[in-house]
């Protein structure tokens, strides 16, 4: 399927767990350090330096762009490390976030709640996904070096719903659908 | 007594460092090929299908096959009759690393004070090194860059002698399962038994030099880690833990003798962007 970044809550609607979804538009990096900043300006009531709502965020570090390369290698990190950040953001208007392995239960239950999707792209297909990134520009913390929070142009980003609205999980699923009993 | 020159150790650290975060070496190639054919989720195939699409665009550019060019870990293994000339062994190193990751537009991802300000280092240094003194005149270097996602899911254990072949294979399955997708599956799995506390860490990181899927010698143990490899595919996590048949590549067990109150055990995780370039001086 493809979409048309921003996410609405219309196109959010239409998505399931296990959907393989190409991402055309809009996407913002932000990783630990950017997190913390932002969780701490909406504590303080302030607003973030981007609206974020609508927006998709992804979990990412990349190398070093080459000469001639628009960005160096970008797959994504392990999301959990983000979950006590993740369910403000959903709260600000946050729809989709990006990165790898599971999410824990507030997480969860916040997607449910704000009507948001937490998709994973494929960990360590970092040239792979490079290669959908068209244009980077820094919009904040730029003092944060590798983790300012960064704006991608992206065409058929691929991606996979792991987390849908509607509070089904691809991990836990897939891993009973393929679980064998062995003696 | 034969002169080994600090300068070409450095230059051949540089040299792998690049080498091994673009090219993903032949075994773990064929192997996740292998897996391929063997997957039956629709899902996993598809991911498993990008995986080596992957490594095939990576080797073409010389590009990092992942963002994450890791801690970098070296493996020294050093013939007792050579000798180390013209500077500082463990400087060279570092500055071989240094240099690799600099030239070569890899990640740093090393910070100092590590509880509390967290400053990168700018040049992924300092790498960790474990040297073993054999016997001969030569040097053996093992690079591998160990990526975070599956570096932070090692886990140890001391068990109970009594618990057995069973309490090591429940730990072991447990470990993985937890892991999920945060690994990168499909993993090697590394096991280490016996020895005290650090040494049993220390060989499940070492069982990941193995080729994947070369078996232990020992038969008892080569037994085992097949056992393991059914088991844990049975988990049914598959490729990005998106459920599938194929959760680990291999599981490599290596043994050591252990004091008799003791059963520890530790599993050390490698990602399928399994990365490790060698050579011999």
């Amino acid at each position: 399927m493809n979409i048309k970044l921003p996410l609405t809550d219309e196109s959010v609607e239409k998505l399931h767990a296990g959907d393989d979804v190409r991402f055309t538009g809009v996407i913002y990096t932000a990783r630990d350090a950017a997190h913390r900043r932002m969780v701490e300006t909406l504590d303080k009531g302030e607003s973030l330096p981007f609206d974020i709502r609508g927006q998709v965020i992804y979990y990412v570090g990349p190398t070093p762009a080459k000469p001639g390369q628009v960005i160096g290698s970008a797959g994504p990190t392990t999301s959990m490390r983000l979950d006590p950040y993740t369910p403000s953001l959903l709260a600000a208007g946050l729809k989709g976030i990006i990165g790898k392995g599971g999410r824990g239960p507030a997480v969860r239950e916040a997607l449910k709640q704000y009507k948001g999707v937490y998709f994973i792209a494929i960990g360590g297909a970092g040239a792979l996904l490079a290669r959908h990134i068209k244009k980077v520009d820094v919009v904040a913390y730029e003092d944060l070096g590798t983790e300012a929070v960064r704006r991608l142009e992206v065409e058929d980003f691929p991606v996979i719903v792991c987390n849908d609205i509607y509070g089904s999980d691809l991990l836990q699923e897939g891993k009973e659908r393929y679980k064998l009993a062995v003696t | 007594m034969r002169d080994i020159d600090c300068q070409t150790i450095k230059e051949t650290i540089a040299r792998l460092c690049q080498e091994a975060a673009s090219l993903l070496p032949e075994d773990v190639l064929q192997a996740l090929k292998q897996a391929r054919e063997k997957e039956e989720s629709p899902l996993g195939q598809q991911i498993l299908d990008q995986i080596l699409e992957n490594a095939e665009l990576a080797r073409k550019e010389m590009l990092p096959l992942c963002q994450d060019t890791g801690t970098t870990v070296v493996f020294l293994e050093l013939g007792q009759d050579s000798h180390i000339v013209g500077g500082d062994l463990n400087e060279c190193i570092k500055q071989g690393v240094s240099e690799g990751y600099t030239k070569g537009y890899l990640r740093k991802s090393i910070v100092d004070r590590p509880f509390s300000a967290r400053i990168n280092t700018q040049d992924n240094t300092p790498p960790v090194v474990h040297t073993e003194i054999v016997p001969g005149d030569k040097l053996r270097i093992q690079v591998m860059p160990k990526g975070g996602g599956c570096e932070n899911m090692t886990r140890l254990a001391i068990l109970l002698p009594a618990e057995g072949k069973k309490g090591v294979t429940d730990f072991v399955l447990r470990a993985v399962e937890e892991a999920g997708g945060n690994p990168c599956p499909p993993v090697i799995v590394g096991v280490g038994i016996g020895g005290t506390a650090e040494m049993a860490v220390s060989l499940a990181k070492k069982a990941l030099t193995r080729k994947v899927g070369q078996p232990s010698a020992d038969a008892e143990v080569a037994e085992l880690e097949g056992e393991l490899l059914e088991k844990v595919n049975a988990l049914g996590l598959g490729p990005q833990a998106v459920g599938g048949r194929i959760t680990a590549l291999a599981v490599h067990v290596e043994v050591h003798p252990t004091h008799i109150t003791s059963l520890p055990v530790a599993v050390n995780l490698q990602c399928h962007s399994a990365r490790l370039k060698e050579a011999v001086l």
